[in-house]
């Protein structure tokens, strides 16, 4: 077990590593950091990010990529705000999870079918896609911001665990929805770890012609990533709205560089079949605590997109050390 | 005749314009040692994946255990008891040799789940029924060729298999393993499953199997037992044509010419050590040696590709910048290299662009500027100096054979100032008829002065090319043998004596 | 192993030109459906929008305006010819526009006599080609020297370079520039626009170099298969230098056209051009996969596009159709194109031999 799982373990105990260091770096620069409301600030953030990134993870296995995400998760959390609205919806909120994630998943099978049927670049794919749907929604079905959202909705952005008073009097708590992210990491652990699908994804990003030799079936595996990828951009994309209140369609499309670097910080290798939930998940929250310095430090946020592009740039060129990819053919040494 | 385990009638298969397989028929029994032999382009590997259910066959029907099978598909024909194994053995990198091992018993048991501890049982029963030692955790990545190659039989051997298809398994093999691997089929015969050997190692084909098929240009040329054929008989129905024994005075004449090249205590860690030997001026030098000799490792860092640690490389008395290709080109190394499709081709381009790819600098004119006019004539005389039939110099290199794929990688390196040529494997997946011409090229170059160095595991290849050959094993050259007669035998006993 | 599958019959060539001919036009079936393609559009959005779009005024508004579009869609099939790709061109460009912005602003000030105008502008186009080389450079030594696939490099210097214009231009746009600026952007030499005139001649080099010089038919090689060339003795880093050396200076040419024509430089400008290059570089017939793409074929998809894209615009003056032409419906088209383009691509059969 030992040389093994030091291996595997090893790029995560370093992010968690980084993480406490740096934690601790910003908590002594500014203890407001450490508070209560703060650590659940920051949950608050990741949340979304975070499922967006679990998707992007699974994508990233298989040796694809995927850049839609984000106009799917718009796409399919206006909608079902429209059409809640429209129906005079007001009854629980796990309603409009449901149709947001189906919605998510018919548009990631939108992208699967080009993917898998036509053998198309993923890269290419999703880059036409991810401007179909977001063409779609701001052409033909509407521009103007939601303001008020169906009930459940607004009920569930309130709801929070763990409510604590503060000294000061205003109360604090974990919202909700970060639930639902833990609840979404565990099972994509869950999947990647446990399940025959999990190996498959494995597989297809390692080799993908072994993938059909041992007995895969590669367009049904492509299909449930890109459906799954789709489910859950719907659902962090209603998330979205609910912690904005609205329901923004301009929202989100943009953000998606941010995702790829919490998960290419996690040790997923871009050329698919390295990744663990874990580490992605540290990779969000690093990302999340960089961001949150930068802000309680008062850096100004036009230099996030330059930290984020270190960031990528960086986490990869380390990935790329580690496992020394040999370079067309002859081993980098 | 025991009865039939699969019995594959009347197949055809057609990709494009290219008629693949026409009529092909084949019977395996139950626990029948059965090869399948032929050229490359035959339609073996065809047949193998049709069998498989990689692909479906145009006409014709497959017939398995007495039952005639619809639409198979890979998972089904596993299912069946067919078990191929491929010779990229079809492992998953990423994955740990326990995944690897267990992932098609999984597979077939159509179970959801695939936790780690049932993966560990699945994998451990695997080794022991093989009976090898690894450690199921380390990633297949990170383990040894012939490892993989153990790992990848003993997945076959995993799942009750009753036909197993093995294609071009000793290619990466030392010869013990080669021996392992016979007593395994032979036990695997003994338990009553039926092994499909598909080689072009006719010697390995004449000991191992009971039954042999062999294909010619996507039809059957010829069926029996092994004991109604021997090599002359085999070369025959594969080629269509009689084989050209002993091709001409196969020691090179006269004394080998002033030393071209000059390698003294050349070391690589993890590679090779104390590296020392000359090559002749007009000499064809052979290095043998087993799986994981340093050979490829040495050719590499004699062309530049890798660096080295010490030693020194010298042509004509001109020192070679170790690591640097373009300085080894420029003095006149040229690398033939061991899997021409990756490492040697550019399989969409066209012929002309492959043959000029080394040397673009000749046809180059003011600041890069090409020539396409005196391009094309160097590589319609190379074309016509190799014998390498292609309709059109436009045409891509994939849809050749793998003859004249590889004749195309030699031409690429003869159209520049190659002095020194380091070939690996020069005729691996090359049919008989290829196969010489390349060899009488090689000896007329040699004649003509440049120096060959062959690396090669075809016995009869380095003992009909070279004069003498170095014998390499775990880095270092443990001996040189004087290729007289019987050179062969002599070769294959220092090399069984190595491990 | 070849797959067996892909080896489908090639589109057939042209019958019987001589071979020399044959050289110098560009692969047969794939540019001809592309010029097909180019006409029909045309003929299209003339009828869609009579009296219109067949006007004098029109001719020279798409004239000024697809240039920049091109050059960039020539910075992304360079990339993608060797296999990678450069997602960072328009972010380059901005950024490229911004220093030269920078100082051409610092011209209107001074008194505009003319040797010194002649230096602002001289200093502006040197500014412009250092930052697109070091931009350029940036990129080469991520992708040759740490080995990090181009997807992800140049993602991530993307979002490196945006951010660089960002802190630079604090999110505000960089006006006013003397007039003489403007002429690379507005102005016209012997009737016809600069705009064009650059991306023609840039086009032509590009091709040139592309099917006629060593360094082309290198990039090609490497392309198809970047271990065969390393083995053939290719120095594969520094073409893959060189490569995104190239996008990244035809992106600064590309920012310099834009500033001077827009008289603005933003860092965001062009957010949707990067879809549009990729679709322009597809739609002529650049294998994504690469080995394969030529310049002419840029030149047609380019030109389709622009004709769609303004016949769209002149859609919205039509009653009927007009209330959903917008901006987004471009969008939502672009992504489309491209969509049905790789499926028709697919269906004619991949690799074009040339």
């Amino acid at each position: 077990m030992d040389r093994l799982s030091r291996a595997l373990h090893r790029h995560e105990f370093y992010l968690a590593a980084t993480l406490a260091l740096l934690a601790s770096i910003i908590a002594l620069i500014n203890p407001a950091f450490l508070s209560l409301s703060n650590l659940f600030d920051l949950c608050k953030s990741s949340t979304v990010l975070g499922i967006f990134a679990l998707g992007v993870l699974i994508v990233l296995l298989s040796s694809g990529i995927d850049i839609s995400f984000t106009a799917i998760a718009v796409l399919s959390m206006y909608v079902t705000s429209r059409v809640l609205l429209a129906v005079d919806y007001s009854g629980p909120v796990i309603v409009a999870f449901a149709v947001a994630g189906c919605l998510g998943l018919l548009l990631g099978l939108f992208n699967a079918f080009f993917i898998s049927c036509y053998r198309l670049p993923t890269l290419i794919v999703t880059l036409g896609s991810a401007s179909v749907f977001r063409g779609f929604l701001l052409a033909f079905i509407g521009t103007k911001i939601v303001t008020s959202l169906p009930a459940g909705m607004v009920e569930f952005s309130k709801r929070s665990l763990f409510a604590t008073t503060l000294p000061g009097g205003e109360t604090t708590g974990l919202a909700a929805s970060f639930l639902l992210f833990v609840v979404a990491a565990v099972m994509v652990c869950v999947l990647l770890r446990y399940t025959m699908l999990g190996r498959g994804i494995y597989a297809l990003g390692g080799n993908p012609e072994a993938a059909v030799r041992a007995g895969f079936n590669i367009a049904r595996l492509q299909f449930f990533i890109y459906g799954l990828v789709g489910f859950l951009s719907g659902v962090a994309g209603l998330i979205h709205a609910c912690m904005m209140r609205n329901a923004n369609p301009f929202d989100l499309v943009g953000t998606e560089l941010v995702v790829i670097a919490a998960v290419v910080l996690g040790g997923a290798s871009i050329t698919g079949g390295r990744g663990t939930v874990i580490g992605t998940v540290l990779g969000v929250f690093l990302l999340v605590t960089i961001n949150n310095s930068l802000i309680l430090l008062g850096i100004p946020s036009y230099w996030q997109k330059v930290l984020v592009g270190l960031v990528i740039v960086i986490s990869t060129g380390i990935t790329a050390r580690r496992n020394p990819r040999a370079l067309h053919g002859v081993v980098v040494s | 005749m025991r009865d039939a385990f699969l019995d594959v009638r009347h197949i055809s298969k057609r990709f494009g314009g290219v008629q693949a397989l026409r009529d092909v028929s084949l019977t395996v029994g139950r626990g029948e040692i059965h090869c399948l032999a032929g050229e490359n382009g035959s339609g073996k590997s065809t047949l193998i994946k049709i069998v498989a259910g990689v692909y479906r066959p145009d006409s014709g029907e497959i017939v398995v255990n007495g039952r005639s099978v619809e639409c198979l598909r890979p998972i089904d024909a596993v299912r069946e008891g067919i078990q191929v194994i491929y010779q990229d053995l079809s492992l998953f990198p990423n994955l740990t040799v326990a995944e690897n091992l267990a992932i098609n018993t999984l597979m077939e048991r159509e179970g959801r789940w695939a936790t780690p501890r049932r993966i560990c049982r699945v994998a451990s029963e695997a080794v022991a029924r093989l009976g090898f030692e690894i450690d199921l955790r380390r990633e297949v990545a990170g383990i040894s060729v012939a490892e993989r190659q153990l790992v990848a039989i003993a997945r076959a051997l995993l799942q009750d298999a009753r036909l197993i298809i093995m294609d071009e398994p000793t290619t990466a093999l030392t010869h013990r393993e080669i021996d392992s691997l016979f007593r395994i089929i032979r036990n695997l015969q003994a338990r009553g499953i039926s092994t499909l050997f598909v080689s072009h190692k006719l010697t390995e084909v004449l000991e191992i199997s009971e039954r042999i098929t062999v294909l010619r240009n996507g039809g059957k040329a010829a069926e029996g037992d092994a004991s109604s054929f021997d090599y002359g008989t085999l070369v025959r129905h594969m080629t269509g044509k009689g084989i050209r024994t002993a091709e001409g005075a196969s020691l090179c004449e006269g004394e080998r010419g002033p030393s071209l090249l000059r390698v003294r205590g050349l070391c690589r860690r993890d590679a090779f050590r104390d590296i020392s030997f000359d090559l002749g001026r007009g000499e064809i030098l052979g290095i043998a040696g087993l799986l994981g000799s340093g050979r490829t490792e040495l050719a590499m860092s004699l062309f530049g590709l890798t660096t080295v640690d010490a030693g020194t490389i010298e042509i004509d008395g001109e020192t070679v910048q170790p690591g640097n290709v373009q300085d080894a080109m420029t003095r006149g190394i040229a690398y033939v290299p061991e899997d021409r499709l990756i490492e040697g081709l550019f399989l969409e381009q066209s012929v002309e662009r492959n043959i000029s790819a080394a040397d673009l600098e000749s046809f180059a004119r003011w600041g890069g500027w090409l020539d396409f006019g005196r391009m094309r004539e160097v590589v319609r005389t190379w074309m016509a100096a190799l014998g390498i039939t292609a309709p059109s110099t436009a045409l891509p290199v994939q849809k050749l054979s793998g003859g004249n794929q590889q004749k195309v990688v030699l031409a690429k390196w003869l159209a520049g100032k190659a002095r020194i040529l380091l070939l690996n494997g020069p005729t691996v997946g090359v049919d008989v008829g290829a196969k010489a011409e390349i060899h009488g090229k090689l000896m007329e170059l040699a004649r003509n002065g440049m120096g060959v160095v062959v690396i090669s595991d075809d016995l009869p290849e380095l003992a009909s090319l070279c004069r003498r050959a170095l014998v390499m094993h775990r880095g270092r050259i443990v001996d040189e043998l004087a290729m007289a007669e019987a050179a062969e035998n002599a070769l294959a006993a220092r090399l069984s004596e190595l491990e | 192993m070849s797959d067996e599958r892909d080896n489908v019959s090639v589109s057939k060539g042209p019958a019987a030109l001589p071979a020399r001919l044959q050289r110098c036009l560009p692969a047969e079936g794939a540019t001809v459906r592309l010029l097909i393609i180019t006409v029909a559009v045309f003929i299209a959005m003339s009828l869609l929008n009579p009296g219109r779009f067949l006007t004098y005024r029109n001719f020279a508004s798409m004239c000024f305006q697809f240039p920049e579009l091109g050059i960039f869609a020539l910075a992304v099939t360079v990339s993608l010819v060797t296999g990678g790709i450069d997602l960072s061109v328009i972010s380059i460009g901005n950024l490229t526009g911004i220093l030269a912005a920078l100082i051409l602003t610092q011209a209107t000030g001074a008194d505009p006599s003319a040797p010194m105008l002649a230096a602002y502008i001289a200093g502006a186009v040197v500014a412009a080609v250092a930052a697109s080389a070091l931009c350029g450079w940036i990129n080469g030594i991520l992708i040759s020297r740490f080995a990090i696939t181009p997807i992800l490099a140049t993602l991530g210097t993307m979002q490196f370079f945006m951010g660089i214009s960002l802190v630079i231009t604090k999110g505000h746009a960089i006006a006013g520039y003397p007039k003489a600026a403007q002429f690379i952007g507005n102005g016209t030499l012997a009737g016809v626009p600069v705009p064009l005139l650059i991306f023609l001649l840039l086009a032509c080099l590009v091709q040139v170099m592309l099917s006629r010089t060593r360094l082309g038919l290198h990039l090609y090689l490497m392309g198809t298969n970047p271990v065969a060339a390393r083995f053939s003795g290719l120095d594969v880093r520094r073409l893959l230098s060189k490569t995104y050396l190239l996008a990244a200076l035809l992106s600064g040419m590309a920012g310099l056209v834009i500033i001077s024509r827009t008289n603005s430089a933003k860092a965001d400008y062009g957010s949707s051009y990067l879809l549009q290059a990729v679709l322009v570089a597809i739609l002529g017939g650049v294998n994504p996969r690469g080995g394969f793409g030529s310049a002419w074929g840029v030149l047609l998809a380019v030109l389709s596009l622009q004709f769609l894209s303004s016949g769209l615009n002149m859609l919205q003056l039509n009653e009927t159709v007009g209330p959903y032409i917008n901006n987004f419906t471009k969008e939502f088209t672009w992504g489309a194109l491209l969509l049905l383009m790789m499926v028709v691509n697919y269906y004619c059969g991949r690799p074009r031999t040339q």
